[in-house]
Formats: C-alpha cells, structure tokens, sequence
C-alpha cells in the first residue's frame, strides 16, 4: 500500500538534481572560477610597483581573494625590510 | 579562413569522440573541407571510430617534433573525400605535445582546412588545454546528468581563461551539445531538461541528441553516425548542428525515433 502511494506522489529526481547543482555551482564558480589566474596576476603587479620603490623579497607579499555573495575583500601584506634593517609590515 | 573548433567535456564518456566525427562528417558533407584532430595522446580513439585505425601511419606528435610532415600523417576518410583525419599517438604520453608544436601545426591545418575540429581528451589537464588552446568555437558536450554538467561548468570557465583568444580579452563561441538526451525521461520528472541544462550552464545550444542504439551501431561499424544511418535521429541531430555551425537558424526539435504500435510492427517485418 505504501508503495502504491508513494508511486502516485512521485515527483521525479530531476528538481532534486537541478537543485543540487545549483547550489554546488554558485558555489563553485565563487571559489575557483579563474581566481588562480586573478591572485598570481595582481600579485605580480603589485610585487613590481612595489618594487619601484622599496626593495621587497617575492616571499614577502601575499595575496588573498574572499569572494562573498554581494562583496568580495582583497587583502595584501607585504613585508619590506625598513632602510636600518628593521622588518616594516605594511598591510592593505 | 578556416575555424578552429574544440569538441570538449571534463568529463569522460559523455560523447566527444562520436559528436567530433559525426559533426566532422556532417559538415564535410556540406560541401566543407573538414580535418577532424585527436588531441587524446596515449588514449587515443578517434581513428577507431571512423574506421580509419588500421590506415595510421604518422600521428600528430611525430607531426609536431617534425618526424613526420602533416601530409604524411593526415588520413583521408575513404567514404567523403572532403574529411581527414589526425590521429594522436597511441604510444607516447602528453608531454610530448609542446606548445609551440601544437601552435605550428594548427597554423599549417588552417591553410590547408575550412574546419580544424579538435578532439578533446578529458578531464582539465594538459591534453586538455592545448586542444582548446586556439580554438574560436567550441562545442561543449554534455549528458543531461549531474556530474557531466558540473564538469562542463567548469571546462566553459578555463575556455574563457586558458584558450588563446581569453588571454587577448576576446571570447571564444561556446556552443552547448547536449548528448544522451531521452524526452520521454525528462518529461516525466527522472532526468535534467534541455531547459535546465541551459539555465544553469547559460550558453547557447547547438542541439540536442537523443539516445539511441544507432550511436553504437556506428561505432562498431567505424562510420560517423551521420554516414552509417543518415536518416536516424541521431544523425538528424547532428546534421541540423552542422548547418548550425554553418550559420543556419534552424527550429530545435528533439529528433525521436518514437513509432507506433503499426510503426513497430512494420519495422520488425522490413
């Protein structure tokens, strides 16, 4: 009986995979969608304006990229050794 | 001057190879001077599909360390003389693709070609992005099924990043092919529709073909689906891409092959 019920209630997998999908995507798109590419470009560039007018070492910048629904945040710490040889941070 | 095309998944087994030499044959013809190319080094089966394999002398990597020249390599298909053929090698692994070969190569089929069609192997790998490397068109293939859309999701993010055409800020002309589609399923709620597919993907469709046991028929037989059975719906299917890619607006049916109880019956007596 229960299965003969069920069998009129049946609405299909389908909407459950479209669901599923595009939750996962949104997701997806978000976390990998050519961020790579993005964060090595910007933290090259930014390496080389740097560059211009301080001495900085390439293992001292890092770059991160949070992508949020509506904003996304771009932090950047560089370490610049100051002129007396004291480490500087700056951050942005 | 001819188009370079790239046939495309992530995923493996959703239809590459048969829609690459069936769209290849299809437009080859229309009257088109086609080159179908098997980027799928070590794996590969495009040769086999249309019934060329024991005609591969040279392969596309002898042909890109200069081993070989391309004509040498290139297989003329015995059945419509306006379509080639490049296989990859069976024996060698990727690596052996260099950048610069492959970009060569190219350049020489696009004098010689109207179509360069690129067969891509799957996943996201090397093999991969060289064969969408210099493509302008490509064609997307998906199966209406959970992980082969994922995976196209995420091959139309690298065509707008990795191809040549992304790294100079144009775009390349993604096309949907959705593959292994059954109406009858989808309308019943058990399998993604067309709509479905191309709401969450949001590319253009270039058609949509059905499942059908003559895919198979023609791969056993080594011929194009759309020279083994030109009127099966399958074939229909991809003929009307063809024309598409050709710049034809054409109504989107779903070719069925759906008959009758009279229809069944007469087609068991012929």
């Amino acid at each position: 009986m229960k299965n003969v019920l069920s069998f009129f209630r049946r609405r299909g997998s389908a909407p459950v995979a479209r669901e599923r999908l595009q939750l996962l995507l949104a997701h997806e798109r978000a976390t990998l969608g050519g961020r790579s590419d993005l964060v090595s470009i910007l933290r090259e560039e930014i390496l080389a304006v740097i560059a211009k007018h301080v001495t900085v070492e390439r293992d001292k910048i890092q770059v991160r990229m949070d992508r949020g629904g509506s904003v996304s945040t771009l932090e950047v710490d560089i370490e610049i050794r100051a002129p007396n040889g004291a480490e500087l941070a700056l951050s942005a | 001057m001819a188009k370079v095309m790239v046939v495309t998944s992530g995923k493996g087994g959703v239809g590459k190879t048969t829609s690459t030499a069936a769209l290849g044959a299809a437009l080859a013809q229309g009257g088109q001077n086609v080159v179908v190319v098997d980027f799928d080094v070590g794996l590969r089966n495009l040769d086999l599909v249309m019934g060329a394999e024991r005609r591969v002398v040279y392969d596309l990597i002898n042909v890109v360390q200069g081993d070989a020249k391309l004509a040498q390599a290139l297989i003329r298909d015995k059945r419509l003389d306006t379509l080639s053929i490049l296989p990859a090698s069976q024996t060698r692994d990727k690596d052996a693709l260099t950048e610069e070969g492959v970009a060569r190569v190219m350049g020489d089929l696009k004098e010689k070609f109207d179509w360069v069609i690129c067969d891509s192997p799957a996943g996201i790998e090397r093999g991969a992005t060289l064969a969408m490397r210099h493509a302008e068109v490509a064609v997307v293939v998906t199966n209406p099924e959970v992980s082969s859309v994922r995976d196209s999701d995420r091959i139309i993010g690298l065509l707008d990043s990795k191809t040549e055409l992304a790294e100079k800020g144009e775009r390349v002309q993604k096309h949907l092919l959705l593959t292994r589609y059954d109406a009858g399923r989808a309308q019943r709620g058990e399998m993604l529709t067309v709509e479905d597919v191309l709401e969450i993907l949001s590319i253009p469709l270039l058609g949509i073909i059905p499942e059908s046991e003559e895919v198979l028929k023609a791969s056993n037989m080594g011929s194009p689906v759309t020279l083994a059975n030109a009127a099966s719906a399958p074939a229909r299917a991809y003929a009307d891409a063809a024309r598409r890619l050709m710049g034809e607006t054409l109504a989107m049916v779903v070719p069925s092959q759906r008959r009758g109880l009279l229809g069944k019956i007469f087609r068991r007596a012929a």
